[in-house]
């Protein structure tokens, strides 16, 4: 089943144009990965499905309903949560305090105990420095809690936006294969990198973009293999 | 970390920091009683002028420590708003005076007695005093509604927006109070003209003179700790959480559901209820308010005390506010070079500790309160 479509989405910064009729779809219970180098306009595809920017045109429907028009927060309670690049943490709140905002919208205080739970069981290390301010964690510890604090929201489906940035070889290796079990525990992901090896990895289906277009788009797997992607973005010559 | 008040696990469904008992209420009113009955007798006039000064400037103060502090956005309208609602309760006591008692001197109890009030033969409450009481709400009030027009299309927008919009709305209120008509001091002549039509005559460049006293120790410090009340609840509940995600991070605080047009709308006005209340307060001891007086410069006034207490810290700025007040009084001996000094003071602050005296944190949150913190080996615990 068809999770969240993206039909001829155009987006514009000022004169800008930063997205050229991008149509994606990502099926239900796959990681979906949008690779390609900076600038190409997979942040901005992020941006535009949780509602911070506005697209110019084209169509976003979740689950069969139109995403257009709607606020972020709005969104958020539809089961679609945003891991922002850059992690977006909470620098002078507490460790705890960032989880609590992740379950902002929730009003179940046994099922976010129970998420938080399973939190703790992904990323111990969030639950070592509860009480710690969040910007006094390391680059990798943050990026978990940022990924944590998104699962409080219990999205759906979950975009996640560079996790791997500025981490080390070992932490990415780690946040990949998180990415992966909270995928088998069930949650859809949308997954933008610039690290392409890994998110091939971990992906099973993938589009590549190209100045605000995708360029191709097929399983994971096979776009590995392919000659042209291979050359450009996974640095094999 | 030290929780004080106990956590409150609301949802964000509704306005919930209304007081879940009444303690912090009994707090007040007992603080507020200490400062009326004993503080002021024992302490002699000046003194006591001080804490009604410092009061007021706790008020101040921390109503901006909600809108610069918690929700990171800019203000530069305290002024402005202390203007709407002194103007605003002032002409309620005043005309109200005049339509209720038929003179100018509305009957005030012992809580709102000039002086010793221990030897005074007076009843505690009189009706002149909940008549200043309801106008004191209903100038924090006016000053929201004024917080809620101005803040609605400037807040929309991320930046400095609302630092550019404050200042203009604090000129423009200025104005439009110095360009109000005379004051009406005629009985026959104020009952005879409807309310609407009374408040347009507002002193004009004279200001709004010969309004009634009623502030006292009592009411100043009551409201400066309900006001501390509230901005507590609004740092530490999960509700009030949501003010604090947006000066930390716009976009995240959106990612997690937080509408934060809303909230730093909601913020705003909040605070400008408060600012307007202390307007009202001001106005009922000095017995006249000029917008003349009520420029920027108060406005900045504030800010110092905001920035030097710590962006987001109400003990902070509490404790500010005391210094702030205090020590141009301290330096007069100085005469001339008093200013030079207090501007000296806070540059050395600024190039000490930039980020005020306590940060986001609380007093007891640092220093040698400070439980030992959780994670000692944090930062470099992990690669990065």
């Amino acid at each position: 089943m068809t999770m969240l479509l993206l039909e001829d989405l155009n987006v514009h910064y000022g004169a800008i144009h930063a997205l050229r009729g991008v149509s994606v779809s990502v099926e239900q219970g796959r990681v979906v990965t949008l690779i390609g180098a900076n600038g190409a306009g997979k942040s901005t595809i992020l941006r535009a499905v949780s509602g911070m920017i506005r697209p110019s045109g084209g169509r976003i429907m979740f689950e069969g309903k139109s995403l257009s028009g709607q606020p972020p927060h709005q969104i958020l309670r539809l089961g679609l949560a945003h891991v922002p690049e850059g992690r977006g943490i909470f620098a002078n709140l507490t460790v705890d305090e960032n989880l609590e905002l992740g379950a902002y919208q929730r009003s179940d205080p046994e099922g976010v105990r129970r998420d938080r739970e399973k939190v703790y069981e992904l990323f111990p290390r969030v639950k070592e420095r509860l009480k710690q301010a969040a910007g006094t964690l390391s680059g990798g510890e943050q990026q978990m809690l940022a990924i944590g604090r998104a699962l409080l929201a219990r999205p759906r489906l979950l975009l996640l936006d560079e996790p791997s940035l500025g981490l080390a070889p070992q932490l990415v290796q780690t946040i990949f294969r998180i990415i992966r079990e909270i995928n088998a525990q069930g949650t859809t992901i949308l997954l933008v990198e610039q690290n392409a090896n890994m998110a091939l990895a971990v992906a099973h289906h993938a589009y590549v973009l190209e100045v605000g277009a995708i360029r191709m788009h097929g399983p994971a797997a096979d776009l590995a293999k392919s000659d042209e992607v291979r050359k450009a973005y996974l640095g094999h010559g | 970390m030290t929780r004080v008040a106990p956590q409150l696990d609301d949802g964000p469904a509704a306005w919930r920091f209304v007081p879940r008992n009444l303690a912090p209420l009994g707090a007040a009113l007992g603080l507020a009683l200490l400062m009326h009955f004993v503080f002021q007798p024992a302490a002699g006039s000046f003194a006591s002028k001080l804490a009604l000064d410092i009061a007021v400037n706790i008020i101040l103060a921390v109503s901006l420590t909600m809108v610069n502090g918690f929700t990171g956005q800019f203000s530069m309208g305290t002024a402005g708003f202390m203007a709407v609602g002194g103007y605003a309760a002032a002409a309620v006591t005043y005309y109200g005076s005049f339509r209720l008692y038929g003179s100018p001197n509305p009957p005030a109890g012992i809580l709102s007695a000039f002086g010793d009030p221990t030897g005074l033969p007076l009843p505690w409450l009189q009706s002149g005093d909940l008549m200043f009481v309801a106008a004191c709400l209903f100038g924090g009030l006016v000053a929201a509604g004024a917080g809620y027009i101005v803040g609605l299309p400037s807040l929309r927008l991320r930046g400095d927006y609302l630092a550019i919009v404050t200042l203009g709305f604090g000129e423009i209120v200025r104005v439009v109070l110095q360009t109000s008509e005379r004051r009406l001091s005629n009985a026959e002549q104020i009952a005879g003209t409807p309310w609407p039509k009374l408040l347009t005559h507002l002193g004009g460049s004279l200001g709004f003179t010969s309004i009634p006293y009623f502030t006292t120790l009592f009411w100043v410090w009551l409201a400066a700790v309900l006001t501390l009340v509230v901005a507590y609840r609004m740092k530490r509940s999960s509700y009030g959480r949501a003010f604090l995600s947006i000066r930390e991070d716009e976009v995240a605080a959106e990612a997690m559901g937080v509408c934060t047009t809303k909230f730093k709308v909601r913020a705003f006005v909040i605070s400008s209820f408060f600012a307007g209340v202390a307007g009202a307060l001001i106005a009922h001891q000095v017995q006249s308010i000029n917008a003349g007086e009520l420029g920027f410069q108060r406005s900045f006034d504030v800010i110092i005390m905001v920035v030097l207490g710590g962006m987001g810290s109400i003990s902070g700025a509490v404790l500010a506010a005391g210094v702030l007040t205090v020590l141009p009084e301290l330096l007069r001996f100085m005469a001339d070079y008093r200013m030079v000094v207090y501007a000296l003071a806070l540059i050395v602050m600024m190039i000490v500790r930039p980020q005020g005296l306590f940060g986001v944190r609380e007093v007891w949150e640092v220093g040698p309160f400070r439980r030992r913190a959780a994670g000692s080996g944090a930062p470099g615990g992990g690669a990065t």
